[in-house]
């Protein structure tokens, strides 16, 4: 049983949608805790001081790492075997079909983007909190103590072109999502003509949601470097 | 009508191809897409010219020979519709027409517009049929079905598996065939009993021919010419699923 994970299509699409369907989740969590910041420094931080370096905060970083490894790495496998199944020799002329979303065809590539923003956005938070505790050290290179989640977002939020970098990147991750979702519970088998306009509405739901989540602590960050009267009834 | 056509000419499965252009005159409106071909090849054999070869057989949407790609969709830009139930009308006067091979590494060309589908056969022997004995037919109200059940296996059962769906599919899948075939066995009785051995043996096989892996992208449903709706694709993936965990 343990290899048609591997040696079979659907098992391969099952391991994709069963990864996906981790990170979903794992993301719903993280963007509920970055709106925490909006309303709260001290909340955020302590949620930070959560997450430093104590061993289940590892041991979730590590599983995550995991997750996005597996996902990533199936990702590439089976687009690779599909470009062998299409062949060589492609169409003159190709059409989108009718109700084929542009995201559905384009996964590898949304994924792709979703990779770097990610590893952007390691650079940018994980080796400035998490690391630096892992190296013994009290404070990281800008000066800020390796808690200081919300420091640390507002330094990060007030450069423009981080906020355009992270924009861009939840972009993709939207319509990575939109197909994503409902994708993943075909996969899973859990669809039928009554339930995809639901199914694809649910899809859209979270996308958005997420997308939303993220966007917004971005944008508050930001648009308090401009305008300081919005820091003072911010956090 | 007049039209100009841009078609696929490939001597044997060993040669490199490359588009030809053609000039159709006068046709009439009422021909139909396979008839203005005949038309075309009518006028090289007179020229003394190599006709184009195309498949087809039955010519009213039955028997899944038929094959073209034209203009960017499978079986032409109709929907629910075969190639050979397309008509010079569909199209504009004037028009350049596009006419290509399925494109699908497990359908390779054999000459022209004709590619070998045998990879579909190969999946149906592999499982897409009953095995147990069903003796002569039973009376209609014997084993009863309900009406929703035998709905969707005829539903199902409707497709001619002429191949447009691996061929539309980017990823090169089989998935809408396969998924139809042990979709329409899977409900009902006499078929139910080999549901667990059917999709294992018909995925497998699907595998071993080197089919790609289906991303959901839904293009071979919109392309289908008997509109096999994606829904047998979960059921298949439940079929699978609930086999291999069983195993
Ligand atoms: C690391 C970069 C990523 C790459 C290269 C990538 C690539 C892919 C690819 C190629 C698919 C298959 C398309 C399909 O089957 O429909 C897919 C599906 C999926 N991805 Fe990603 N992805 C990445 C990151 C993510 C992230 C961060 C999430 C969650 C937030 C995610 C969630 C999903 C979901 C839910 C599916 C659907 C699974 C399915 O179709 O069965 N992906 N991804
Ligand atoms: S599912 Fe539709 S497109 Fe695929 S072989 Fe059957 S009839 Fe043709
Ligand atoms: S020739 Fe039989 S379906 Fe078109």
């Amino acid at each position: 049983m343990g290899c048609f994970l591997t040696n079979s299509s659907l098992g391969r699409k099952l391991v994709m949608s069963i990864s996906g369907c981790f990170l979903v989740l794992f993301i719903l969590f993280h963007m509920s805790m970055n709106v925490v910041a909006i309303f709260s420094a001290e909340a955020y931080n302590m949620i930070c001081g959560f997450l430093g370096a104590s061993w289940y905060a590892l041991a979730g970083t590590a599983v995550l790492a995991l997750g996005v490894f597996v996902h990533f790495a199936y990702a590439f496998w089976l687009t690779w075997q599909n470009r062998k199944a299409r062949g060589n020799v492609r169409y003159a002329v190709t059409v989108t079909e009718k109700g084929v979303s542009w995201a559905s065809k384009n996964m590898l590539l949304l994924g792709v983007i979703v990779i770097l923003g990610l590893a952007l956005h390691l650079s940018h938070f994980w080796a400035k909190m998490q690391l630096v505790e892992l190296l013994g050290h009290h404070e990281n290179n800008l000066g800020l103590e390796p808690t200081d989640g919300a420091a640390l977002i507002k330094y990060t939020f007030s450069q423009w072109y981080n906020v355009l970098l992270y924009l861009v990147w939840f972009a993709a991750l939207w319509l990575h999502l939109t197909h994503g979702v409902w994708s993943m519970l075909q996969t899973a088998g859990w669809a039928n003509d009554t339930w995809y306009p639901r199914l694809k509405c649910i899809s859209g739901i979270v996308a958005t949601l997420i997308f939303g989540g993220f966007a917004v602590v971005v944008v508050w960050f930001y648009l308090q470097t401009v305008c300081p009267c919005l820091a003072a009834c911010g956090a | 009508m007049n039209f100009t056509l841009k078609i696929w000419r490939q001597k044997d499965a060993q040669s490199k191809g490359a588009f030809k252009e053609y000039k159709v005159e006068n046709v009439s409106s009422d021909t139909s897409f396979l008839e203005m071909l005949d038309i075309l090849n009518n006028d090289l054999v007179h020229k003394g010219e190599e006709p184009v070869a195309f498949d087809h057989d039955c010519r009213e949407g039955i028997c899944g020979m038929c094959s073209l790609h034209i203009d960017g969709h499978a079986h032409g830009p109709s929907q629910a519709v075969t190639t050979c139930q397309i008509y010079m009308r569909q199209f504009k006067d004037g028009a350049t027409i596009t006419i290509e091979p399925w494109r699908s590494a497990a359908f390779p060309v054999i000459k022209d517009l004709v590619v070998n589908r045998s990879a579909y056969d190969q999946i149906l022997q592999a499982g897409g049929f009953v095995s147990v004995r069903t003796n002569s037919v039973p009376d209609g109200n014997a084993i009863p079905i309900p009406k929703a059940d035998a709905d969707e296996s005829m539903d199902a059962a409707a497709c001619v598996g002429c191949g447009a769906c691996a061929a539309t599919c980017k990823n090169g899948s089989a998935m809408l065939f396969v998924a139809a075939r042990v979709s329409s066995l899977a409900k009902l009785p006499q078929g139910r009993v080999e549901g667990a051995r059917r999709a294992k043996a018909m995925v497998a096989k699907m595998d071993e021919l080197g089919f790609g892996n289906c991303t959901n992208t839904g293009a071979c449903q919109a392309e289908c010419p008997k509109q096999i709706s994606i829904a047998h694709i979960a059921r298949l993936n439940r079929e699978f699923l609930a086999a291999k965990l069983k195993d």
